[in-house]
């Protein structure tokens, strides 16, 4: 369901292979501008949905920061 | 990915905070039926202090289609020369006379589709047939439906159309939220949904109900986090809408998706599954691509129509009942035999329910 898929290859302006788990995979690229080979998918229905971004995102590295805090400083 | 050891500490180090920041019983919905199905598989609910508790809520797009809207696909299918294409889910769900898979059986023909472009494809290839895509699904699916009816608009085919039965999700957690019956102090947002719509549509829910809401993704530590910040946001007194799913959610959501959403649909009042007409909760397509429109082609209008006898699915997915409360529970409704259509989706409440807590594992976390 919310498996990250890698772009494996650009088929045309609105279509890519993807591959997640060594399982190849055409999907829709129209809701996604500028993907590239290499990019980290959000697959849903057939259709990229969304790039994966590198890191987790701030708010939640905030609120593992205060979690930790308050584990370590017990 | 964290490594196992990383991971069972982190899990801990989240039920220690969330122990600590507890301030007295909360009532959590998990929208999303995804949601429902990894708090169930990972066993997250016995994990939780007592005074934590899930409820699930409106987030499984099978679920809240509507009988009517049901009715209104098998008649469809029924039709001579129409093909009724729609995804795997909705296809055992029954009707008020039978499922999909009932009609197929007696000679209706029923495409299943894993995307909705396929229905394109499926047009194409039976030029002598009317394909009819029966669009279901939130924020996520509905874009996928718009890129159809704007490639067979570019294509200029003519034998298919959509009956849209796609439904939008915050007007129905203002209904909720809104609703002075039910006891909801936070929310658990869908992830693949904000993916679409970003965080700015759920501002309501801290500003006006005071209710706290995390955007969270589906991992086991995910999820657990999401909790462990409603806690915070309940207990701290500060209500507001956080995104901990930054891998994918951006706060103005996918805007091209959005954009499109907008070229092809307008959003219209539909009923909900046992819940009811929700203002603006529902799309229907734009004049603009009124020539596709399954509902006019086929005149089709849809009618307040009984659910089966007994059948709680209304409350279940408001969040009145747990599933283990409707008389009909594992008895005359299992997901063999299914009564409503929460028993019959992968990710509805009463097959996952059924599926993890008949064995033994207290549905409140107990
Ligand atoms: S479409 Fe995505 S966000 Fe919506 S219910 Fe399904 S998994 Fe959850
Ligand atoms: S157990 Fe069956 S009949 Fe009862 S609410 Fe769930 S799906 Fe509906």
């Amino acid at each position: 369901m919310a498996v990250p898929h890698k772009v494996v290859e650009i088929m045309d302006e609105n279509r890519a292979l993807v591959s997640t788990g060594g399982v190849e995979l055409e999907v829709r690229t129209d809701l996604i501008e500028g993907l590239q080979v290499g990019d980290v998918v959000l697959v849903h229905a057939g259709f990229v949905i969304e790039k994966y971004n590198q890191d987790e995102g701030e708010e939640l590295e905030s609120l593992w920061e205060e979690v930790m805090q308050f584990a370590s400083g017990r | 990915m964290p490594q196992v050891g990383d991971l069972r500490a982190k899990m801990s180090s989240l039920l220690e905070a969330l122990n600590k920041w507890l301030c007295g019983p909360i009532t959590v919905m998990e929208v999303c039926g995804t949601h429902t199905v990894s708090i169930f598989r990972s066993g997250i609910r016995t994990m939780l202090p007592k005074d934590v508790r899930l409820l699930s809520g409106p987030g499984c797009p099978v679920c809240v289609t509507d009988q009517a809207e049901v009715d209104a696909m098998v008649s469809l299918a029924k039709k001579p020369g129409v093909v009724l294409a729609t995804y795997g889910d909705m296809v055992r769900v029954p009707g008020s006379c039978g499922s999909l898979a009932e009609a197929r059986s007696c000679g209706a023909e029923v495409a299943v589709v894993g995307s909705a472009i396929q229905a394109l494809a499926l047009a194409e290839s039976m030029q002598d047939k009317e394909v009819v895509f029966a669009g279901i699904g939130f924020e996520t699916t509905a874009p996928a439906t718009a890129v159809l009816l704007r490639e067979a608009r570019r294509k200029n085919v003519k034998n298919l159309s959509v009956l849209s039965l796609h439904k939008l999700v915050p007007p129905v957690l203002r209904l909720l939220a809104s609703d002075p019956t039910l006891v909801i102090d936070g929310f658990l947002l869908p992830g693949h949904v904000s993916t679409i719509i970003g965080t700015a549509p759920y501002a309501f829910l801290a500003e006006e109900y005071g209710k706290a809401c995390a955007v969270a993704g589906f991992e086991p530590l995910d999820i657990m986090a999401g909790i462990v910040e409603i806690a915070r946001q309940i207990c701290g007194g500060r209500p507001a809408v956080r995104c901990l799913y930054g891998r994918v959610v951006r706060h103005e959501g996918n805007v091209k998706a959005q954009e499109l959403l907008g070229e092809v649909f307008r959003p219209a009042s539909v009923r909900w599954r046992g819940i009811g007409v929700v203002e603006a909760s529902g799309l229907v397509l734009a004049d603009d691509y009124s020539d596709f429109d399954a509902y006019s082609r086929f005149g089709i209008t849809l009618e307040e129509v009984n659910p089966p006898a007994g059948c709680r699915c209304g409350d279940v997915l408001a969040g009145r009942i747990a599933p283990l409360e409707c008389p009909l529970f594992g008895g005359s409704c299992t997901p063999q035999f299914p009564v409503g259509p929460c028993m019959v989706s992968s990710e509805g409440s009463c097959s996952a329910y059924y599926k993890y807590s008949s064995k033994g594992v207290s549905p409140w976390g107990a």
